[in-house]
């Protein structure tokens, strides 16, 4: 479990995370929100050990930071924000050179950074050195690097960044398939990562927790919660009439669709939309109703 | 410490991972020799020593070490691997250490291709051998100190060049204070034991002291401490820089 208690960070005139608390329990997939800027990489920095606290205090699966930082840093797998990596050495020698640290000597060293090798398919780049390698290559080599010792903590700053949808695709599974015992932090300003990912969310602005909830319930704190879309054959003047529904809040229209949201608490909005075709005559091309808008209640939360 | 040999490795062969190791390398021979065999005269002096081979590795060590030192940690800063490094397994003096032995060890390679001059001393005559042994020790124990300074000037800034120009003008001062001309200087306005003081902070004069074959406990201290201090400030540096 990762406990932070009141940590604060201050740069300078410029406080980057303001007394911050919360906890991650082992099988948590926690999605770090925040706009840029908000301190998100600072928190992770300081849960890493790489930056010290200036008050509060960490404690990773009961390692203590600073004091018990070379214990802590065993359990965490940490890809920093960008990936770095030394773009000298080739894709094998840096793994290697990982597992070395990490304490894997021989076999056991080739097998892990075979095993991450594969699961990252980073075989065919294997042998090339990091620096000719494409974006999407460097972040799986960070990713293959953070995961070489089957981490207990693995602390992810923008993993799927600069990936393909196809390599974003793979990574997530990877990391839904790895998260069962674990404790996952990903930063992340991708909104889609978090309904794909996340069983928790933390949202902080200006260094402060603004928001920790499930994505579920972040989604119905949306305005686009349980709002309908909806598009009608031969229809005329829809808009008007749909806006005198009485359990519509409020109504736009894109391309030929509208899109209503309903009272607060008013039921049967569908029911009303079906009437309302009925006594029209109109039918019913498309109707869906929305889970809620992520990027429509990070707003609301971080502007 | 156990993780430091493992750094030093890395480290070491990333040197050699580039061309530049071996172009340096190849520079260091050719300026080296120029400055034996045309500046200083070699034949023309009659004697069989390195004399005037080793009286030029001050100067030698003023531009290359910190050509080599520059990119110590400033590289590690700019390009954020820094953060990696520190956030595994290992200590932050495990990775100045392990970084400073490197390039250390690089610059001793450097020099022990300078070997065939020893050995073409041997031909042409009788030197003393013993001298030469302990020169190239002073010379390579005062390249670690000119490098652990440079250590501590990459770590303040992100850029090589300033790393660069800042190690020279460091390792120029620590060079220049032990100058008969310059101690001429501070002495007209400073108390004597001030001038010693600053006397004794010179590479140089330990430097000569040693390679005149007088291999005096204190000399070898003194680029032991030098390297000390210098590689203790690196890792204050670091510890301050990381905050951003």
């Amino acid at each position: 479990m990762i406990k932070l208690d009141q940590v604060s960070k201050q740069f300078d005139q410029f406080k980057a995370v303001d007394n911050l608390s919360f906890s991650v329990g082992a099988g948590e997939v926690l999605g770090f929100l925040g706009p840029n800027g908000a301190g998100k990489t600072t928190t992770m920095k300081m849960i890493t050990g790489f930056l010290t606290p200036s008050s509060g205090s960490i404690e990773l699966f009961g390692h203590s930071l600073p004091s018990d930082a070379l214990q802590a840093k065993k359990m965490i797998g940490y890809l920093p924000e960008g990936a770095p990596a030394w773009g000298d050495m080739s894709v094998s020698g840096f793994l290697h050179f990982i597992a070395d640290l990490r304490g894997y000597k021989g076999v056991e060293g080739e097998q892990r950074v075979n095993h991450v090798v594969e699961a990252l398919e980073l075989k065919q780049v294997f042998d090339r050195t990091i620096e000719t390698l494409s974006k999407g290559f460097k972040r799986r080599v960070g990713l293959a690097q953070a995961l070489i010792h089957d981490p207990q903590i693995l602390i992810l700053d923008e993993p799927t960044d600069g990936l393909d949808p196809n390599q974003k695709f793979k990574v997530r599974e990877l990391i839904r398939n790895l998260s069962k015992d674990k404790v996952v932090i990903i930063s992340t300003h991708i909104l889609e990562e978090v309904d794909a990912l996340c069983s928790r969310v933390i949202m902080i602005a200006d260094g402060r927790l603004v928001c920790d909830a499930s994505p579920a319930e972040l989604e119905a704190q949306s305005d686009y919660h349980q709002a309908i879309t909806v598009r009608f054959n031969h229809a005329t003047d829809p808009q008007t009439k749909l806006a005198e529904l009485s359990s519509v809040k409020h109504l736009e229209s894109a391309e030929g669709r509208f899109t209503l949201q309903p009272q607060p608490g008013a039921a049967g909005v569908v029911d009303d939309i079906k009437q309302l075709a009925q006594r029209e005559n109109w039918t019913i091309e498309e109707l869906y109703i929305e889970k809620g808008r992520l990027d429509d209640v990070f707003r609301k939360l971080t502007a | 410490m156990n993780r430091l040999p493992i750094i030093f490795k890395r480290e070491l062969s990333s040197y050699f991972a580039t061309p530049l190791a071996y172009v340096f390398i190849v520079i260091f021979l050719i300026v080296s020799s120029i400055f034996t065999f045309n500046i200083g005269g070699f034949y023309e002096t009659g004697q069989a020593d390195l004399q005037v081979f080793f009286n030029f590795h001050p100067w030698l060590y003023l531009f290359f070490v910190p050509a080599i030192a520059m990119r110590l940690w400033s590289e590690e800063l700019r390009s954020g691997t820094v953060e990696l490094l520190l956030t595994l397994p290992i200590k932050l003096s495990e990775a100045v250490l392990g970084k400073f032995l490197a390039a250390w060890v690089f610059i001793g390679i450097a020099l022990l291709l300078t070997l065939p001059l020893w050995i073409t001393v041997n031909y042409l005559g009788d030197p003393d051998n013993g001298i030469i042994f302990t020169s190239y020790l002073g010379s390579w124990l005062m390249s670690g100190a000119f490098l652990a300074i440079g250590s501590c000037m990459s770590a303040t800034t992100q850029n090589q060049v300033i790393a660069f120009i800042l190690t020279i003008s460091l390792c120029f001062v620590f060079i220049v204070t032990g100058f008969p001309m310059m101690l001429a200087v501070v002495s007209s306005w400073l108390p004597s034991s001030m001038v010693d003081l600053i006397a004794s902070m010179s590479f140089l004069i330990h430097f000569n002291a040693i390679s005149r074959g007088v291999l005096d406990f204190r000399d070898l201290l003194f680029f032991l401490i030098m390297m000390t201090g210098w590689l203790f400030a690196t890792a204050i540096v670091i510890e301050k820089k990381k905050a951003g």
